[in-house]
Order: C-alpha cells, then sequence, then structure tokens
C-alpha cells in the first residue's frame, strides 16, 4: 500500500501547532492526546495517593487534616477512574479500533474530537474545586447523600458539572465506537473474526451508554436537592437516602465493568502474540465478555447489604453476584489456556499480562469472597475492600494499560523502547504494588475502616509498609514517563510486525503507523481471522 | 457437601484459630453470628486458595516449561469444547457449595424477633447516643482519647482512639436487638467481634441483634464516611454477666429518676452527658488550637439522663430523645430527625 500522501498537514509556528492539535480529526492524534491527558491525570491523581498514604503512615496527624483528607480521597478516586482509567481505555480505542478493523477513521471524526476536548475541559473543573473556599469535595468518590447534598461543600456543583461533562464525553466517545465497529469494518472482517479488543470494546461502549445517563440522572438529582428544594434524598421531606446509593450503584457497578472490559481486550491481544498461539477459546471469550456485561446490570446492591436491605434482597444479590465469577473463571481459564504448550518468551508487554492474570485473579477471590453477604457485613467499608478494588483496578486495570502501551508504543512511534528500562519499570511497580495493597487485606480483616485519617495503634506496621510501597510505587511511574518520552524520541527502528508472534492488520501497516492507515478497504481473509485454525 | 466442608474447616481450627489472633485475620468474635461469619469467610478463603494452587499451578509451569528460552515449540490448538464446559459448569458447583450456608446464616442474621433487650442507636456527627429501650437510660459517647495524642503530643494510649467515655453496656447471654438510626448522615455501626455491622441512615430505623457469649470489652468504630470527625467515632461494648447487667441498669434508671424532677427542662433535652463535664477533651472541638484540658474520665461513669414530662409516659423519652441538642460543633443544622418510632417494647 502507498502511504505518501499519508501524512498530517501542519502550519508553521505555534498557531499551526495548536491548530493541528485542538481541530484534529484523526483519530491517531485523538488516541495520542486521550493517552497524554490521562497519564497527566495519573500523576495528579497519584500525588493525592501519596499524600493519603503520608498522612497515614503512622498514627496520629502526621501532614494534613482530616477535613482536606476527605476531599484527598474524593480527588484521588474521581480522578483515578474518570480521569486517570477511562480516557486511557478511549484513547486505546481511538488509536488501535480503526486499524485493527481496515477502516479510514472512526465513524464520526469531527464529533470525536468533542468528546475529546469537552475532557480537559470538564478535569480543569474537577481540580479547580480544591482552590475554592470551603474546599474540594469532601464525601468519597461515591458521594452518598446527604453527606453530598446537606453537607456538601459549595464546590459540589462544580463537581456535579465536571462529572456531566465527563458523562457527555463518555457518551459521545462510546456511541463513535459503535458506530465505527458496527459500520466501518473491512471486507471480511465479520464481528467474530474482530480482534476481541474490538469486542471487549463495543461491549464496554454499549455498557457506558446505559450508565452514565443514570450518573448523569443521580448528580441532577443531588443538585436539585442542594439548589431547587426537592427531597429525592432528604427523609424528611419524604425522600430516602437509600434511593442516592441504588441510583448511583446502578451506574457504579456497570462503571467497574467499564475499566475492566478494555483491560481484558488488551489482554486478549497480548497473551497470545508472545505465547505464538491463536487466543483459546474466542468464542467462549466472546460470550463470557457479553455474561459479564449483562450480570453487571444486576448486582449494583451488593454494595448496599448494610443498608437495611431485606433478605431476600440480600439473598438475590448475593447469588447474582456470585454467578460473575463464572464467566470470569472462564477468561482467566482461556488465558492460561492460550499460554498452555505455546512458546513463550517474557517481553515487558507479556510481564505486564502474566501479572495482571495473577493479581486480578487475586482482586477476583477477593470479590468472591465479599460477594458472600454474611461476610460481606464484616468486610464492608473495610480496608479489604480497598485492597480488593485495587488489586481489580491497579493490578488489573492500570497494569492492562501499562502492558498496552508496551506493546503498541513501538506501532505508534516507530520506535523501539529500552527493554531494560521497561522491565525495571515492571519489576518495580509490581513488588511495590503488593507491598503497598497486600497489607491493606490484613488491616481490613482486623477492622480497620476505610476512609480514615487516623487510626487505632494495632494498625500502625502494615500501613507504615503499605505507605513506603505507596511511594516506591508513586515514584517508579517517572521511569515510565522516561521510558514514553525516549521512545519517541528515538530508538532503534521498529518493524511493521513488531513482534515476531504479533499477527492481523495492526502489524502489517508500517510502523509507525502512517497517519491515514487504510484509504482503501484491505480485504481480510478468513484464515487471518483470531480463531481460525 | 456444604456441612462437610465446614467440618473439614473445623478441623483445621487450630491453625485458623492462631491466624486469627496475629490481627491479620478476621475476628472469631463472641457470638454465634460471628463465628458463623468466620468459619464462612475461612471456606470460601480456603476454596479460593485451592482454585488459585490450581490455576497459577498450570500457568506457572507453562511459564517454566513451555517458553522458547527452554526450547519449546508452539503446539497449535485454540478450542477444546468439553473442556471449556467443563471449566463453567465446576464453578458454578462449587458457588453453590459456598451459597448453602451463606444463605442460612444471612437468614439467621435478620432473625430479629424475639429478643429480650432492645437498644436504639443514633449515629450524630460524630459520637454514638444508646437508648435502652424500655427504660430511661439513655446516654451520649465520645472518644476519650485527649486531643494531645492525636497531634502527637503526648503518648498514645493503649486503646487511641477506640476508647470512650461512655461504654455500653450490655448483658451476655441475651439477644440484644439494635435499632440504629442517624440523626444528620448515615453512619455504620461495626463491632466486628460481635460480628455486627449495619448503616444507620438518618429517616430510617434498621434492625440487627447479638448475643454476647463471652464477658468483655469489644471495639469498634464507624465505618460509613460520614464527614470529617468520621475516623473519631468509636465503639466500645462492654458485655457483663446478667447479674452485673441489672445492677448496672437500675443504678442507671434511679439515676435517672433523681434527676428528673430536679430538673423542669423541656422533654427535647437529652443531655449528652459528658460534653459539660469534660469540655475539649476530644477532637470534636474543632480548633485544632483549643485548650486540651485534662484527661477524660475513661470510667463508665452513670450518665445523666434524659428528664422526662411525665413519668406515666415513657415512650415519650424514647420519642423525645430522637432529637436531642445538636452537638455544639461546625456541623450544619439537622435535618429530617426521625419523626416516629414503632417500637415493639
Amino acid at each position: 500500500m502507498n502511504y505518501e500522501h499519508a501524512q498530517v498537514h501542519v502550519e508553521p509556528g505555534v498557531l499551526g501547532y495548536a491548530k493541528r492539535w485542538l481541530f484534529t480529526t484523526n483519530h491517531k492524534d485523538i488516541g495520542t492526546m486521550y493517552l497524554w491527558f490521562s497519564l497527566i491525570m495519573f500523576f495528579i491523581g497519584g500525588a493525592a495517593a501519596m499524600l493519603i498514604r503520608a498522612e497515614l503512615f503512622k498514627p496520629g496527624y502526621v501532614l494534613v487534616q482530616p477535613e482536606f483528607f476527605n476531599q484527598l480521597i474524593t480527588m484521588h478516586g474521581i480522578i483515578m477512574i474518570f480521569g486517570a482509567l477511562m480516557p486511557a481505555f478511549v484513547g486505546f480505542a481511538n488509536w488501535m479500533i480503526p486499524i485493527m478493523i481496515g477502516a479510514p477513521d472512526m465513524a464520526m471524526p469531527r464529533m470525536n474530537n468533542w468528546s475529546f476536548w469537552i475532557l480537559p475541559v470538564a478535569g480543569s473543573i474537577l481540580l479547580s474545586t480544591a482552590f475554592m473556599k470551603g474546599g474540594a469535595p469532601n464525601f468519597g468518590w461515591t458521594f452518598y447523600a446527604p453527606l453530598s447534598t446537606t453537607y456538601g461543600p459549595d464546590s459540589t456543583d462544580f463537581f456535579i458539572f465536571a462529572l456531566h461533562l465527563m458523562g457527555i464525553s463518555s457518551i459521545l466517545g462510546s456511541i463513535n465506537i459503535i458506530a465505527t465497529i458496527l459500520n466501518l469494518r473491512a471486507p471480511g472482517m465479520t464481528l467474530l473474526r474482530m480482534p476481541l479488543f474490538c469486542w471487549t470494546w463495543l461491549i464496554t461502549a454499549f455498557l457506558i451508554i446505559s450508565v452514565m445517563p443514570v450518573l448523569a440522572g443521580a448528580v441532577t438529582m443531588v443538585l436539585a436537592d442542594r439548589h431547587l428544594g426537592t427531597s429525592f434524598f432528604n427523609a424528611g421531606g419524604g425522600g430516602d437516602p437509600i434511593l442516592f446509593q441504588h441510583i448511583f450503584w446502578f451506574f457504579g457497578h456497570p462503571e467497574v465493568y467499564i475499566i475492566i472490559l478494555p483491560a481484558f481486550g488488551i489482554i486478549s491481544e497480548i497473551i497470545p502474540t508472545f505465547s505464538r498461539k491463536k487466543l483459546f477459546g474466542y468464542y467462549s471469550m466472546v460470550l463470557a465478555i457479553a455474561a459479564i456485561a449483562i450480570l453487571s446490570f444486576t448486582v449494583w446492591a451488593h454494595h448496599m447489604f448494610l443498608t437495611g436491605m431485606p433478605n431476600t434482597g440480600e439473598i438475590f444479590f448475593m447469588y447474582l453476584t456470585m454467578l460473575i465469577a463464572v464467566p470470569t473463571g472462564v477468561k482467566v481459564f482461556n488465558w492460561v489456556s492460550t499460554m498452555f504448550k505455546g512458546e513463550l518468551t517474557f517481553e515487558t508487554p507479556m510481564l505486564y499480562a502474566i501479572a495482571f492474570i495473577i493479581l486480578f485473579t487475586l482482586g477476583g477471590f477477593t470479590g468472591v469472597m465479599l460477594s458472600i453477604a454474611p461476610a460481606d457485613f464484616q468486610y464492608h467499608d473495610s480496608y479489604f475492600v480497598v485492597a480488593h478494588f485495587h488489586y481489580v483496578m491497579v493490578a488489573g486495570s492500570l497494569m492492562a494499560i501499562f502492558g498496552g502501551v508496551y506493546y503498541w508504543l513501538p506501532k505508534w512511534t516507530g520506535h523501539m523502547y529500552s527493554e531494560t528500562l521497561g522491565k525495571l519499570h515492571f519489576w518495580l511497580t509490581m513488588i511495590s504494588f503488593n507491598i503497598t495493597f497486600f497489607p491493606m487485606h490484613f488491616v481490613g480483616l482486623a477492622g480497620m475502616p476505610r476512609r480514615i485519617p487516623d487510626y487505632a495503634l494495632q494498625f500502625t506496621e502494615f500501613n507504615m509498609l503499605s505507605s513506603i510501597g505507596s511511594f516506591t510505587l508513586g515514584l517508579s511511574q517517572f521511569v515510565f514517563l522516561y521510558v514514553i518520552i525516549k521512545t519517541i524520541k528515538g530508538g532503534k527502528k521498529a518493524t511493521a510486525q513488531v513482534w515476531d508472534g504479533a499477527e492481523g492488520l495492526t502489524w502489517e501497516i508500517p510502523s509507525p503507523a502512517p497517519y491515514h492507515s487504510f484509504t482503501t478497504p484491505p480485504y481480510i481473509p478468513p484464515e487471518s481471522s483470531p480463531h481460525h485454525a | 457437601m456444604a456441612a462437610l466442608f465446614v467440618k473439614i474447616l473445623l478441623l483445621l481450627g487450630i491453625p485458623t484459630q492462631v491466624l486469627a489472633n496475629l490481627t491479620i485475620n478476621m475476628p472469631v468474635g463472641v457470638t454465634d453470628v460471628s463465628q458463623k461469619i468466620y468459619t464462612l469467610h475461612m471456606l470460601v478463603f480456603c476454596i479460593c486458595v485451592g482454585i488459585g494452587v490450581v490455576v497459577f499451578g498450570i500457568m506457572f509451569y507453562a511459564i517454566i516449561f513451555h517458553r522458547r528460552a527452554a526450547g519449546h515449540k508452539a503446539v497449535k490448538f485454540h478450542e477444546h469444547k468439553t473442556l471449556e464446559i467443563f471449566w463453567t459448569i465446576i464453578p458454578f458447583i462449587i458457588l453453590v457449595v459456598m451459597a448453602i450456608p451463606a444463605t442460612k446464616t444471612i437468614l439467621e442474621m435478620d432473625d430479629t424477633q424475639d429478643s429480650d433487650l432492645t437498644i436504639k442507636i443514633t449515629g450524630f456527627m460524630w459520637r454514638w447516643q444508646y437508648e435502652y429501650i424500655g427504660t430511661k437510660v439513655s446516654f451520649m459517647s465520645d472518644l476519650s482519647t485527649p486531643y494531645e495524642q492525636i497531634i502527637n503530643r503526648a503518648e498514645k494510649d493503649e486503646h487511641y482512639l477506640r476508647e470512650v467515655n461512655n461504654r455500653l453496656v450490655l448483658p451476655i447471654n441475651k439477644k440484644i436487638r439494635f435499632l440504629m438510626t442517624g440523626n444528620d448522615v448515615i453512619h455504620s455501626w461495626w463491632v466486628s467481634d460481635l460480628g455486627v455491622k449495619k448503616d444507620a441512615v438518618p429517616g430510617f430505623i434498621n434492625e440487627t441483634w447479638a448475643r454476647i457469649n463471652k464477658v468483655g470489652v469489644y471495639r469498634g468504630q464507624c465505618a460509613e464516611l460520614c464527614g470529617a470527625r468520621h475516623g473519631f467515632m468509636p465503639i466500645v461494648v462492654e458485655a457483663v454477666s446478667e447479674a452485673d447487667f441489672a445492677t448496672w441498669l437500675q443504678a442507671q434508671q434511679l439515676a435517672a429518676e433523681q434527676e428528673q424532677p430536679a430538673h423542669s427542662a423541656p422533654a427535647t433535652q437529652t443531655a449528652p452527658a459528658p460534653i459539660p463535664a469534660a469540655p475539649a477533651t476530644t477532637p470534636n472541638t474543632p480548633a485544632p488550637d483549643a485548650p486540651a484540658s485534662a484527661p477524660s474520665p475513661n470510667i463508665q461513669t452513670p450518665a445523666p439522663i434524659a428528664p422526662v414530662p411525665s413519668p406515666n409516659a415513657p415512650t415519650a423519652a424514647h420519642e423525645a430523645a430522637v432529637s436531642p441538642p445538636a452537638p455544639a460543633l461546625d456541623a450544619p443544622a439537622q435535618i429530617s430527625p426521625v419523626q416516629t418510632e414503632q417500637d415493639k417494647k
């Protein structure tokens, strides 16, 4: 294929540079911007985490007052979920989906530009709350009423507006992804021949357009309760604080899968490449993703076992939550089977993928434990839960993102990254992650509640360990930043295929990927599908 | 099947007990329910460990023997129907094994009928109120850790942040029903030794129960983020023998009745006992430069009891006690106090 015209046209000067990024409708540009935005937010959210861990280094006030501590935990959660993890996956989707399915670009390129540029605005509004009178939101990322309604600081309204904007951005991005996958596949690329990453995103996009409006409803009701005299969540006016939790978790639980399903997709690309085998059980993988997505709508109240649910409710949500273990187990078994009798090599992306499988499975095990309603009465709102969801979000989603970045960085930049530095980053992250979060299981079981700025003496040792681990984890990420910048600037030239076991359209176009990859649709022969024998 | 697993676990009882004592595991606790929760927790934990050993074992086998460095060549296979059906059904069966004892326990935990004693617990920003329903005994329970300890100007006590001025005194071997509500925001009353955690939701009353098997002092704290002092509202339960409890309750009752004619205060005044007595001994005082004075009495002082308008209307006391004066803090005005209470006693 001839890529001579596949160049970006940039006017000279600062204005030209600004215009090139501000007005771009190119899926690769937008994907890049999503990924950079995510990285910046990741460092800001990480800084908040460092402050939290510094305060918790030992009992007594160490660094911050409890009021500010509550602002930190809120900002850390919101920034990491809406600023770092979700945009990173949208960035991957923008970059990779059109290439993987042989499309020239996303289906709606102008809307794509808009859905990105809403994000920095929303992110700025969110961060600006830290400088407002009364401080940033201080009720945790779950913003339970009445703490966020009657007792929320003034900045809550900005928090609500920022969430609205982020929701709009996600919905637009998802519509675009669905439209792209359903309409722009190259001839021969049937749905069931798509790389699994596309499948995970197709299903994730449907989850997003289903539940983001619910979040928008929740924040709007909070806004109305705060300023319009309604009493949705105020028992004094005939409302119900628990209603808020139902609405929030109807969004919040699928949100967990919105964050983990694309990670499954990335891992399902990496494992076959470095095992030199086709993905095991492609069809059951697709089925499992769909099953997880459907089940995710029916389990929200397992976050609410303590709110005084009738026991039929408790039993119903317990059973359905346990059921999620089945499709999730299928995925893990399939990954292990893909590796089995393969020809394994352990480049950085593969290391991250293996760490993902192990640590995500640990997070899954604690998930099964949490689903047992009677035991949840002890686990709930303790550090055990904190450990659980960091094993899923950090060791799951974030490690998949790291793996994906190392996997596709040569395709994006045309240069190989330094394998030594990549492995250094991996081992630092892997070890310090476990030092940080593994002890949290212990303090949680021993009775330490989450979201407290100070704690009883028996929790001291493990908290110190966690803090030391977290500082290492935070600082290690500068290695990541350095690797990325170094790879962009130069390095060994990458071949088109990059990895010797890599298959699919992504690895047939040159590295770096030309600005416009498929001006004429490629034909996909059946034997090149990810599950052809 | 499920019972068999539990029995195997009980056979393993000695190592798991040791684990519980190292405070790296859930406490076994002192109620039947907490012990059942613990067994369930260990059952699920052991099953997970078993699955983990098998799955990671196979994975590490592949990592060690099926790598290129070991000279292994990839074998082409990517489907195996029987295997895939097998590993869909087996986890399902394992889940059923877990679900049976879990269901039994949850049904037992929710059965608050036939209780011997009812305690109403109200969460405030940031303290707990305890009312012994059917008596006039009612008091506030505040953190008693001196502020100097929190700001590191004094050495921390053994029970730092887990000590209160007025303990919740409960009898052993009685089925105690807890009614929980919140005064302002949602709190959560958690004592892990009792296997009890329940949200205290403003405007609603939740129920749970405990039957304590052993005399002792059991500590916990608020588990639901409830604002700035969320980490500073501990719970201390003192479980005493039935006879001791009767004596204690009588003394409290007497104190309440003696105090009653002395005041002609309006019915809404439930005395939050320790506040005037020991001001600024807790971090509830918002100003960081507040003069922290004498250490608060960490003993169970009989709390002054709510004056009630008429001794003939004991239920009025309960209703009145629901809306005590706002704690003298920087908390915003309270909303939605519980208006009515259908108390069976």
